[in-house]
């Protein structure tokens, strides 16, 4: 098999068979991430010697390790899960040179696993934004079209699996932030249903919203990494008591049967007509395949995107309070003596936090201030309830909601930077999942004229990913652009 | 007190719980001895990506209050983010509860004054802050502040009471209720000194008979009964003083200066912290099943107000005895020991016998325990039943008062049994005279300003004394002399009936260091004492 067709679930199977040693595929992608990551910056950290050493572990103990399910599989991880020792930033210059002294769960569980880490992915800053612009790195671009923004905030963790750095990535997604890069660069991404991954380790950005899922080439990989990341933590309360269930089993998906609802009226406006016609075509490549699909009415789903705007900011305010200066990241130099905490904690964050961050804290601020918390943030929990009533009412009589990932395909860098309402708009399919806590995917649905990729996605019951990956796998299985690679990455 | 005025007051205390770890994370909860710093992990420095996890135990406690407070459980609880900036605060907000206390709407019955029941509007779970310790700056240069985080986490109770107190014996005897509430359930030591108990209180006049409330004034810093009552004294009259004169009490938060005995505005009204309490939503809403709570109920021991008044019933105890006895939970329970411990007597008999026994417990059990620091009876060498036996000889005239003294310190000593010490050293070299005894006395009586002032709450005063005493016994510098010096508890009639020298000294150091643990350790460093100081709390009875 060549590298450029290596996938998470081929990787292990040939180191765990002795076909390839973890340094020969470990080597393979450094090398790729060294030849590639100057025109697309994924990265803001490549860890080579750590990852070649870690590969030889994993060679070494191959014969007791061999059941291990990511044996030998380089990942990335993005740049706001904590890695032990290693640089994590948050693609924040709050953050610059923080090294935390502990591994998240998923990171830990990565490893026990058999997995190698490669590095650390690009983001925007604390995970706010849609198009990895706001990175105090610098910006992650498409590899389908160096121009363009490859979505975000995940963007560098999308990238990376596009153009071969990685077979399989981490990302975090509180309001599409997996999803929508995923869409944007071509690949898979699957936010998994609250409480289905532990955030232990997760740098918070909206506590009730935020949950980490993989991005992969192949829905199968997908499940071969969510099975490894699932799974009750007794250091994240709101995690999942419930183990997952076996996902291997679900490969060949079989759709037959199966109940796919599409929101129309929420398509009827502001959508792109080449991404409208993929969402069609995809639906009938599954309509094909014996799945059924019909019409389901999500009224309170116009109100999303306000929701979101209120919620994920009102929780960040309190989140990012912890960066103060005064314990880690960031402290401002001040001149003069007399200077108090107070002018440190405010010199302190405005030179640590971007535009984009601030915005977002006073937004949260403001929403949660006395006087304005009932008219704010209140009512938007309450539509928020209402938003959830509205999926559980769909979920009576479908499997799985359908809607594009996003109303228009990648955008070019600085196109809306200075514009952010244009940027929360373009979240109107995504937040959803992030509101109710369902479970969603992004799938490929092939590209534009301009060959720009377009995502697919679907929303499922909670805990039920595994209908997710099944349709997912189903609709890959038959989809022409499935071996499509990003021609300058190919 | 002005008549025409009332006086309404409300306390909110702060109970911390001594459960074996933090209220969110695994580190140890018993950070008071610890070197800075040793009692720290990723959550409860709130590094970035770390999770609170509730302690299970600490819910627990706190149902536990609010029963032994007749409280109401809540079904569900939930918890809170009460989010404000400063560096004691590792998240940049705190855990709290808001809305939904774990428990609401109970009340206290104050011991020996039946008629006045005190609400309880609520009971919540909150976490402890780190420790900081501002380090002043020396020859113009700026100061700077060194931080303890070991506290940061540690479980902490809020207790609020309704606006239900009118006056500051009632505010006494509220706060010593609650500690021995506290102590009796076993889920804290409920010392102010050592801030495991913290007292803020609201404070208000209104001409008598009105039910309207006034402008409230809260004040903070006060870390004594005695702070907080004199503190409440001065607020008081300054209050019905700025009302007579015609002008209106302004709502504020006011500092206790103990040193200077006033209140300092702090912070007013309009400067009042918005702290934007939001459901904390790392923690899903609690639900708390009955069969806990009956669980809880039916583990709780008899709390100290039923247990006193059954010491009185049965055993015909003065209710002074029974108060003192019953104060302390294990106390009380060696005190039943003991009683039991004899067979049968007539009732007369059997009631002399029980007084004469808590005279022993409250008398040189107290001294001795007091002096070396031990605060479980149960803890010491003598046993219920061997005590007995010395109560019962004693109290048939075989020994005379020295002699028995002499025999309880040997007991206490070594554990001996009473009768094998009586026998062995023969009552007639018993000796109670300290050389002590009359150079403390001598200088309590010669200076009896410094006695008032001291007594008054000036701490310094203590300090004079101290010296004074030091002075005085220059000559007798030997070691097992100033140990005696420091086991020294001032006799009744001078004023200081009870307090011993150890603490009072350390008291003096405390005003020198300004720091209560650093003061334990120069006190043993200045008095070259062997072994660790323990210090014992100063005696709030009698």
């Amino acid at each position: 098999m060549a590298p450029g067709a290596w996938t998470v679930t081929g990787i292990r199977a040939a180191v765990a068979g002795g076909d390839l040693s973890a340094r020969e595929v470990c080597a393979h992608y450094l090398d790729r991430i060294a030849a590639t990551d100057g025109r697309l910056h994924a990265f803001t950290t490549v860890l080579r010697e750590a990852a070649l050493a870690r590969a030889d572990e994993v060679d070494a103990r191959r014969a007791s390790w061999r059941d291990r399910p990511l044996l030998g599989v380089p990942i990335a991880v993005k740049d706001v899960i904590c890695t032990r020792g290693v640089p994590t930033t948050a693609g924040s210059r709050i953050l610059a040179g923080y090294r935390p002294p502990y591994d998240a769960t998923v990171v830990s569980r990565l490893l026990d696993a058999g997995a190698v880490i490669v590095g650390k992915t690009n983001c925007d800053e604390f995970a706010m934004g849609s198009s990895t612009e706001h990175s105090a790195y610098g910006p992650t671009r498409n590899p389908w079209a160096l121009d363009r923004i490859p979505g975000g905030s995940s963007g560098g963790a999308a990238a990376a699996v596009a153009a071969g750095q990685a077979p399989a990535s981490i990302g975090t997604d509180t309001g599409g932030s997996i999803r929508q890069p995923a869409a944007l660069c071509g690949v898979v991404g699957l936010k998994p249903t609250y409480g289905r991954v532990s955030r232990y380790g997760l740098l918070a950005f909206a506590s009730s919203l935020d949950q980490i899922g993989p991005l992969t080439w192949t829905v199968a990989d997908a499940a071969a990494v969510l099975q490894v990341l699932a799974g009750p933590d007794p250091r994240d309360a709101t995690a999942s008591t419930e183990p997952p269930p076996d996902l291997s089993r679900l490969f060949p998906g079989n759709v037959r049967g199966t109940r796919i609802g599409v929101p129309r009226v929420a398509l009827a406006d502001g959508v792109d007509p080449e991404v409208l016609d993929a969402f069609g075509a995809a639906l009938a490549m599954l309509s094909d395949r014996g799945a059924e699909v019909c019409d389901v009415d999500l009224p309170h789903m116009q109100y999303a995107v306000p929701v979101y705007y209120l919620v994920a900011p009102a929780e960040a305010s309190s989140n990012l309070a912890r960066y103060d200066g005064v314990r880690y990241g960031h402290r401002a130099k001040l001149d003069g003596a007399a200077a108090g905490v107070s002018e440190m904690y405010a010199r302190t964050r405005s030179e640590g936090f971007g535009a984009e961050v601030k915005r977002r804290i006073m937004l949260g601020t403001y929403a949660l201030s006395a006087g304005y918390y009932d008219a704010y943030y209140v009512h938007a929990q309450r539509v928020r309830s209402l938003i959830r009533n509205d999926f559980d009412r769909a979920f009576a009589a479908v499997d799985a909601v359908a809607m594009p990932t996003t109303p228009t395909p990648a955008f070019r860098i600085g196109e809306r930077i200075d514009d952010p309402l244009a940027m929360y708009l373009g979240d109107v399919f995504t937040v959803s999942a992030n509101l109710t806590g369902l479970p969603a995917i992004s799938l490929p649905a092939g590209l534009t004229q301009a060959r720009l990729p377009i995502g697919f996605q679907l929303v499922g019951r909670p805990f039920d990913e595994a209908t997710l990956l099944r349709i997912g796998d189903a609709l890959e299985r038959d989809a022409p652009w499935s071996d499509e690679r990003p021609p300058a990455f190919a | 007190m002005d008549t025409q005025y009332e006086t309404v007051i409300g306390l909110e205390v702060h109970v911390q719980l001594r459960t074996h770890s933090k209220m969110f994370c695994s580190c140890g909860a018993d950070y008071q001895l610890m070197p800075p710093n040793t009692r720290v992990c990723p959550v409860c420095l709130a590094l970035p990506g770390t999770l609170p996890v509730v302690n299970s135990r600490a819910v627990e406690d706190a149902i536990k209050i609010g029963l032994a407070l007749n409280c109401k459980v809540a079904e569900t609880t939930k918890f809170d983010r009460k989010n404000y900036a400063y560096p004691d605060l590792m998240k940049g907000y705190q855990i709290s509860q808001y809305d939904v206390p774990i428990c609401y709407d109970g009340y206290m019955d104050l011991p020996g004054d039946p008629s006045s029941r005190i609400g309880i509007e609520r009971v919540h779970m909150e976490e402890d802050v780190a420790r900081l310790i501002h380090i002043p700056g020396q020859d113009g240069e700026a100061g700077h502040t060194l931080m303890d985080v070991n506290r940061a986490g540690v479980p902490l109770m809020e207790v609020v009471s309704r606006p239900d107190l009118r006056t500051t014996d009632q505010v006494e005897a509220y706060i010593s209720n609650l500690q021995m509430i506290i102590r009796y359930i076993d889920v804290g030591t409920a010392n102010m000194e050592e801030g495991s108990f913290r007292c803020d209180a609201n404070v208000s006049i209104r001409p008598a008979g009105s039910t309207k409330l006034g402008a409230k004034v809260e004040i903070k810093n006060m870390n004594r009964i005695r702070a907080v009552t004199r503190a409440l004294e001065y607020e008081i009259a300054r209050q019905t003083e700025d009302v007579k004169a015609g002008n209106r009490v302004v709502q504020e938060t006011r500092g206790w200066d103990d040193e200077v005995g006033v209140t300092v505005s702090q912070r007013s009204k309009e400067d009042a912290h918005d702290y934007r309490y939001f459901p904390e939503p790392d923690l899903p809403p609690l639900r708390i099943g009955a069969s806990l709570v009956d669980h809880i109920r039916s583990e709780l021991p008899e709390l100290p107000a039923l247990r006193k008044d059954r010491f009185q019933q049965s055993w015909g105890l003065p209710e002074y005895d029974a108060a003192l006895l019953t104060s302390s939970r294990t106390t009380a329970d060696y005190f039943e020991q003991v009683v039991r411990s004899v067979g049968a007597m007539a009732k007369g008999e059997m009631s002399a016998f029980a007084k004469e026994t808590a005279n022993w417990l409250n008398g040189e059990m107290a001294r001795h325990m007091n002096n070396d620091g031990t605060t479980n009876v149960f803890d010491t060498r003598i046993r219920p039943e061997n005590l007995a036996v010395l109560v019962g000889r004693f109290g048939r005239r075989e020994l005379n008062n020295a002699g028995a003294k002499q025999v309880f310190g040997e007991m206490y000593r070594s554990g001996a049994d009473a009768d094998d010490v009586i026998e062995q050293q023969g009552l007639q070299q018993v000796s109670d005279t300290s050389e002590l005894d009359p150079v403390a006395d001598e200088v309590i009586q010669a200076n009896p300003s410094a006695v008032r002032d001291y007594l008054g709450g000036k701490k310094t005063a203590v300090r004079f004394l101290v010296g004074q005493v030091m002075k005085a016994t220059r000559a007798l510098e030997a070691e097992p002399l100033m140990k005696e010096l420091f086991e020294y508890r001032f006799t009744e009639g001078n004023g200081l009936a009870g307090h011993s020298f150890g603490n009072l000294f350390i008291a003096a150091m405390s005003g020198v260091t300004g720091n209560f643990e650093q003061a334990v350790s120069e006190s043993s460093r200045v008095l070259k004492v062997t072994g660790r100081i323990v210090p014992s709390t100063l005696w709030t009875f009698g």
